[in-house]
């Protein structure tokens, strides 16, 4: 099957609370939801975020904005104010997100 | 029906006041709601107060700025710029207004959100302060505790207004209460009006981050968005009966439509269907948007449940000293000089016995944003630079670690470059949240209004 990354078909916007990052993800085409419910899966995203969270990944499904909500918890070394990292808000986890390839 | 337009006044503490005053001038709002307080700001401000007790209140250009003309067009400031201590800034405003001549111009100062003072007396009473999100046990931190505040809603703002506050000053709040508030006020909302109380929220919660619903920030097709550089803070229409209209003032730069709507309204978002604030659950699953004209989004359907028993408390800790470095590399090899520069510091770590709780290393330009995400191998890069950051619990141990960087340029890899001078350690926050029963803290809540003479 043909594969495609993510940025192709959807834009994400992240941020963060505690050491808990947050990644509203949006297909610009309504229509593309329920290609993004099968293939980002809360499995694969936790997959695609190794090294980067340690924690469990949560999905939340946004129908009403055709939107997704993805909850990583463990994933800033501690939180924003004391995490070593350039990122120490977690600004660029929608971004990383939008890396992912999916089958199309 | 009756309706009302607030507009967003401020997005953080450092925030550019003058949208806001394009907010004031052109956005024909009764009201200006400000968020000056990120996680993280009252343990800068708690830090500002150490040195100075009448400080620890967000001090800006916003107030120089904006009292006067919200003065002159009748616009009414609710902020949580009072940080770790609202007195203060009431003080500070109230002193500003006198000396611009505003007379009759009244202050409302709210406080009772620090409860420092409560912490050991609360646990004794069984309120155990465990971290919502490790479970640790607060006896771990007690000792290196800066700040300890509860997130307060909007009753007491409402109130404020009631009794004709101008300007209300609060320290921590829910970030949508300052604009909650007005909306309750004006719109007669009743306090178990789950639904209306939800719409309010969720306005306060599109206006609290300034442009980040009108296009900054937009990971969408952000090239297109017009006129950035002067970019225009949300406005918002709302009914009586909870539907909304998010909007921005004509003639400023920016975008409102459904994809930068929709982008914040799941920012800092966890569970769409229960985003708990003191006030209201509110349920971001329920409400309907929809395009209404060029720059408007309807929002209507907006449905809420029951508030919260519990109060979260944000409370921050110290938690040792962070420094940082960075030297860059030029092609060739831009890539393999930054791993041996790197390579050579920590060698020295181990020679000279410097020890550090935790070592980060980045490369700028290849993975110091995306991590292990990073494409490719960064071996053809033009440029490369080398950040390592180092935590330790002595702040002169992290000081020492960026001595060893300069030396680099003559020592090491050739094309060592752009060293901006020697950094300072930086104090490093732990974030811990808590609930505490609401009557423990909301029984403390103070209300007090100045006028201008």
């Amino acid at each position: 099957m043909p594969k495609i990354r993510l940025v192709e078909l959807a834009h994400a916007r992240s941020g963060d609370k505690g050491n808990t990052v947050n990644i509203g993800l949006f297909p610009y085409q309504e229509g593309d939801y329920e290609l993004l419910r099968n293939t980002v899966t809360a499995e694969r995203a936790k997959e695609h975020f190794k090294g980067l969270v340690d924690g469990e990944v949560v999905r939340y499904e946004v129908p009403n904005l055709h939107a997704f909500n993805f909850v990583l918890r463990n994933a800033l070394t501690g939180g924003a104010s004391r995490s070593l990292r350039s990122d120490n808000l977690g600004k660029c986890f929608g971004a990383s997100l939008l890396r992912m390839e999916i089958e199309v | 029906m009756k309706s009302i337009r607030i507009g967003a006044g401020q997005g953080f503490w450092g925030d550019t006041p003058f949208p806001a005053l394009d907010v004031v001038q052109a956005g024909q709002v009764r009201y200006l709601a400000c968020d000056a307080l990120a996680e993280l700001t009252l343990a800068i401000l708690q830090k500002g107060r150490q040195k100075e007790p009448d400080k620890g209140y967000v001090e800006d250009r916003f107030f120089p700025i904006l009292l006067q003309p919200c003065w002159a067009k009748g616009v009414k400031i609710l902020t949580n710029a009072g940080g770790i201590n609202p007195v203060g800034a009431g003080r500070m405003v109230f002193d500003l207004a006198k000396t611009m001549g505003l007379r009759g111009m009244r202050i409302a100062v709210i406080t009772g959100d620090d409860i420092m003072e409560l912490i050991d007396a609360l646990r004794e009473k069984g309120v155990d302060f465990r971290d919502m999100e490790t479970g640790r046990d607060l006896a771990i931190i007690r000792d290196r505790i800066l700040f300890a505040n509860a997130y307060l809603g909007a009753k007491a703002m409402v109130e404020a207004l009631r009794q004709g506050a101008d300007v209300v000053i609060t320290g921590r709040t829910s970030d949508p209460a300052q604009f909650l508030a007005p909306l309750a006020y004006e719109l007669g909302w009743k306090w178990d009006d789950w639904d209306r109380l939800a719409a309010g929220i969720l306005v306060g919660h599109l206006l609290e981050c300034s442009a980040q619903s009108t296009g900054g920030n937009f990971s969408g097709d952000w090239w297109n968005i017009p006129q950035m550089e002067r970019i225009g803070y949300p406005v918002a229409e709302v009914y009586e009966n909870g539907d909304v209209v998010l909007t921005k003032p004509d003639g400023t730069g920016g975008r409102v439509d459904l994809g930068t709507v929709k982008e914040q309204m799941l920012y800092e978002v966890h569970d769409p269907s229960a985003y708990v604030t003191p006030d209201v659950v509110a349920d971001f699953c329920s409400p309907r948007l929809e395009e209404a004209g060029r720059d408007r989004v309807r929002i209507t359907g907006m449905r809420g449940k029951p508030r919260p028993e519990n109060l979260k408390v944000s409370i921050g800790y110290s938690d040792g000293w962070m420094c940082e470095a960075t030297i860059r590399y030029s092609w060739p090899q831009a890539m393999r000089k930054a791993r041996k520069a790197e390579e050579i510091v920590r060698k020295q770590f181990e020679w000279l016995g410097m020890r550090f709780e935790e070592v980060l290393t980045e490369y700028v330009g290849y993975n110091s944003l995306c991590g292990p995400l990073a494409f490719g191998d960064g071996e053809d890069l033009n440029e490369v630079g080398l950040r390592i950051a180092v935590r330790s619990c002595d702040r002169l141990e992290a000081a020492r670690m960026p001595r060893l960087f300069p030396p680099l340029a003559l020592n090491g890899p050739p094309t060592a470059s752009g060293w901006a001078g020697t950094p300072h350690p930086r104090e490093l926050i732990g974030l811990w949240s808590a609930l505490v029963p609401r009557e423990q803290v909301e029984s403390r809540i103070k209300m007090a209004i100045m006028e201008v003479n």
